[in-house]
């Protein structure tokens, strides 16, 4: 049994390369709209609340509602860009279109194609929260060099959400079960993480549910380097985060197994 | 590189109570054409997948290639070929994107696909369609791209589900007709089909399957000759039973399938004697085929 799951897992450090590089070449063809979709939401998020709420609520930490907001719509952004390239996209690639039945009969692993799409989704969160970042700096509530440090941490968010929505995929059996994921999870992560207000509104239970929870991790890694502000604790913030793509990585290879290879 | 392709000792597979692949062990030799052949639900396709590397069986022993599978079956597949029973080609790549996007999943450079990509085109009949959207190609030439890909990494073994089911017989014979220029370049396949046709005119060897169990095996002319070996009449339009009573003793052989009669016999003429003069009754005198080896072996006909 063990074997069974040995020989499943990436073969090697490159062959996910290939995998990417599919998704590449099938994006390039719809890239514009496919940019404007993933752009639209935050964008309206940021500027509806940014403008609309920065008036009532003034200025949260020293700094304006808006360029406190910009953080958190960056890592938001991120997480839903991976969330659904993997939740819809992946999923498609492994049942309607067949593309992982065409790949698994290569020399290519189940681990490589799942490291592969992660890698793509998370291509894409980087896509997505790295625009944000440039209008938020461009209306001048960040610096330019800000982008080049929120980077590594956007990509990172982007693996994360990609990694954990990899497990829903493996146990959904349909598109329905999405739904659930993300009503449940993923847009109430949006509130409890301090993505739209600080956290230190909620009442201490939510606050320390909120310490658990990923994208608070990804915020207070990306909104201090926006701000200008000093990031406290980057070591526990990258090592939950790592914890939560290194966890679910192997536990939806091992459930796609189950699910694909019996 | 060993003389045996693909060897399969005692390999059992079930899925809950049901016994998917039973006790089954063959040998597939470098160089022939090995058939799977039985109706829907025998076990091929878990065969075939079996392998791949892509389903392991509960108990028995594999090794394809040389290569233990399915713990090893990855490097088994580098020099494996595989079309498979549906088509999963990229629909919205260029007939020459999916040619190099498959030659990626093998470490093949853009240069290196580049290379073999003429070749390839020329062999499937599509060296006018290399840009042509895949969703615009007909069911034979998507047929056709899937067994080219199959060849991008110039395997030695091809893996074949059903490759000519769902197509006409005009785009079959094109494919069987690549098949054999496969065998003459010495490649080994192993084929799965339910077409009793395609399997007596590819196959070196063919195992006879029925619920995951081996019914039979050998070569498909020898397979006749030993299971049927004479003429068959197959009598249409009366009452079977009846009719059975009447030609028996001139028939070697007789089964009753729905209101088809067979009858093997050593000297048809007899039979047409005893016939002659019923109304209503049609009657087809012909050779032997593995259709009849089938219905022998397990009172039934094939499934489509």
């Amino acid at each position: 049994m063990r074997e069974g799951y040995a020989a499943v897992m990436p073969a090697n450090a490159y062959n996910w390369v290939a995998v990417w590089r599919r998704n590449f070449l099938a994006w390039r063809k719809v890239a514009l709209a496919s940019v404007l979709g993933n752009l639209a939401d935050p964008m309206t998020n940021l500027f509806g609340l940014g403008f609309g709420l920065g008036i009532i609520v003034g200025l949260i930490d020293g700094t304006s509602y808006i360029a406190f907001l910009a953080g958190g719509m960056v890592a938001t952004s991120a997480m839903t860009a991976a969330t659904f390239e993997t939740m819809y996209a992946a999923f498609a690639r492994m049942r309607a279109q067949r593309t992982w039945e065409a790949i698994l009969c290569t020399q290519l692993t189940l681990g490589d194609i799942v490291l592969g799409e992660l890698a793509w989704a998370a291509t894409k969160a980087v896509l997505a929260g790295t625009a944000i970042a440039v209008v938020a700096v461009t209306l001048g509530y960040a610096a330019w060099a800000s982008i080049i440090y929120s980077i590594p941490a956007i990509a990172i968010t982007g693996f994360v959400f990609a990694s954990l929505a990899m497990v829903v995929v493996s146990l959904a059996s349909s598109y329905d079960y999405f739904v659930f994921y993300q009503t449940l999870v993923v847009t109430p992560m949006v509130f409890l993480c301090g993505a739209v207000f600080p956290v230190s509104q909620m009442p201490s239970a939510f606050q320390r549910v909120a310490g658990l929870l990923p994208l608070a991790h990804s915020v207070d890694l990306i909104r201090p380097v926006m701000l200008g502000l000093p990031t406290g604790g980057i070591g526990l913030h990258i090592g939950a985060l790592c914890m939560y793509a290194v966890l679910p990585f192997f536990l939806s290879i091992a459930l796609l197994r189950r699910r694909l290879m019996r | 590189m060993s003389t045996v392709a693909i060897d399969l000792s005692c390999v059992r597979k079930s899925y809950g109570d049901k016994i998917v692949v039973d006790g089954l062990s063959f040998a597939v030799a470098s160089g022939e054409c090995f058939g799977l052949l039985g109706p829907n639900g025998a076990g091929k396709s878990t065969i075939a997948r079996m392998v791949l590397g892509m389903v392991a069986p509960d108990t028995g022993k594999m090794t394809v290639l040389g290569e233990p599978v399915p713990a090893r079956a990855r490097l088994a597949r580098a020099r494996i070929g595989v079309v498979p029973q549906f088509d999963n080609l990229e629909l919205e790549f260029t007939v020459r994107e999916n040619l190099l996007v498959f030659g990626r999943y093998f470490n093949m450079s853009a240069r290196e696909v580049e290379a073999v990509l003429p070749a390839l085109l020329e062999f499937a009949r599509l060296e006018s369609k290399a840009d042509a959207r895949v969703a615009e190609l007909s069911g034979g030439m998507k047929r056709r791209l899937t067994l080219a890909r199959a060849l991008i990494n110039d395997p030695h073994l091809l893996v074949m589900d059903e490759p000519t089911t769902g197509l006409d017989p005009h785009a079959r014979h094109l494919i069987w007709e690549r098949l054999r220029l496969l065998l003459a370049r010495g490649k080994t396949i192993l084929l799965t089909t339910h077409f009793m046709e395609e399997a007596e005119r590819l196959c070196d060897r063919l195992c006879v399957l029925e619920a995951g169990r081996k019914i039979a095996e050998g070569e498909p002319r020898a397979l006749i000759d030993e299971q049927i070996g004479c003429q068959v009449i197959e009598i249409y339009g009366g009452n079977p039973h009846e009719l059975s009573s009447l030609i028996r003793p001139y028939a070697r052989h007789i089964e009753v399938s729905g209101e088809t009669l067979f009858c093997y016999a050593p000297d048809p003429e007899q039979v047409l004697v005893q016939l002659r003069g019923r109304v209503g009754l049609r009657l087809l005198q012909r050779p032997a085929n593995l259709e009849d080896v089938f219905l022998r072996l397990t009172g039934r006909e094939m499934e489509r």
